[in-house]
């Protein structure tokens, strides 16, 4: 069988990328760069919309208060709840910086979303972590912080027995990992499926007689781009909410 | 298709003789084994996220069919919930990846 011929590239050759400059820890590649430019790009529209700013919204201003507004009414506040406000930049961080390192997985000579690698969500689920935990602390006081994630209201008093260690390392333990993996894990797959379908297009536009194939592969490449830019902006908005919702947690007892 | 045939042929011989094949080394019998695991790992945590999915996603949409003023609310919590349970079957993704690449 002709198809059976088709290599597909092995993990490290669709993840790793040599260092421009620099070796090791210190080593600068391409995802260092779309790391900085995903942080660049969101400062640098908002700083322009901020600039001049008019009563009415035009053009980057509409852009950016669109973005401000959507991430209060769709993140912040059904997350958080009364007194979301002094959480709303940090929420808008997340969402800015995760949306565009994701995006780059669709812009031709990039092809690679930030978020593949398990370095950037693992440091921003730890930032998100660090600063709900923080959260709770500042306002609730330490202790009474730990007795509300431990103790949680409205359960019967044996049961603490069962729900008290679950509920401490399902908060302080699995909590990073899972939000991190969530978005690792989503966007190593899309990358890996636009990857195969690539690889799969090209293989078979090679091989003359199967080239029929392409009728199927290449509208599946397109279909599947598609796809996951909305997998990105939907990945970005799940990561920010997930933080406003641990956030909420923290601030509000009793939920 | 004639390497799927030979493997076939091998993995019979195995049954019957009950001794390792000559022709296989330990890394791929290793490696096989890796894949079998990685494709019914992945397989195993697909179904119970896909199931779980579906019925959220359509409670949603019947929420939003009874009370179609409430869709931004409801659309948020209903990501919200697919997020979580989506994660098992992203766990499940993950070991695929352990158990096939690294």
């Amino acid at each position: 069988m002709i198809l059976s011929q088709i290599h597909f590239p092995s993990i490290k050759n669709i993840v790793e990328w040599p260092n421009f400059f620099g070796d090791g820890w210190y080593g600068f590649n391409k995802i260092a760069l779309i790391a900085l430019i995903a942080a660049a790009v969101p400062a640098l529209i908002f700083f322009i919309a901020g600039r001049q700013s008019r009563l009415v919204p035009r053009g980057v201003q509409g852009f950016a208060e669109g973005i401000v507004s959507f991430v209060e009414n769709q993140v912040a506040k059904p997350g958080i709840g009364t007194g979301y406000e002094p959480y709303l930049p940090v929420l808008i961080s997340f969402f800015c910086f995760i949306a565009v390192g994701n995006l780059f997985e669709v812009i031709p000579f990039f092809q690679m979303p930030l978020n593949a690698r398990m370095g950037a969500p693992l440091v921003l689920a730890i930032i998100a972590y660090l600063f709900f935990i923080m959260v709770g602390m500042k306002h609730n006081g330490p202790v009474a912080y730990l007795k509300m994630v431990a103790f949680p209201e409205g359960v019967p008093k044996a049961m603490y027995i069962l729900v008290t260690p679950i509920e401490l390392i399902s908060t302080f333990l699995v909590r990073p990992f899972s939000h991190a993996i969530r978005l690792f894990a989503n966007m190593l797959a899309g990358h890996i499926l636009l990857v195969s379908f690539g690889v799969l297009c090209i293989a078979v536009w090679t091989l003359q007689l199967v080239a029929v194939l392409e009728v199927l592969t290449f509208p599946g490449l397109i279909v599947f781009t598609a796809f996951e830019i909305g997998v990105s902006l939907i990945q970005a908005f799940v990561f920010s909410i997930l933080a406003a919702v641990y956030i909420g947690g923290a601030l509000h007892p009793a939920h | 298709m004639s390497n799927f045939i030979e493997l076939a042929q091998q993995a019979a011989e195995l049954a019957q003789d009950g001794t390792t094949n000559a022709n296989l080394t330990a890394d791929e019998v290793k490696s096989a084994e890796a894949a079998q695991g990685a494709g019914m790992a992945y397989g195993l945590a697909a179904i119970g996220p896909g199931i779980g999915i579906g019925y959220l996603v359509g409670q949603a949409v019947q929420a939003i069919a009874r009370q179609p003023e409430s869709a931004g609310q409801v659309q948020t919590v209903m990501f919200l919930g697919i997020a979580f349970t989506e994660a098992l079957a992203l766990l499940g993704f993950v070991v695929f990846i352990m158990l096939k690449f690294v």
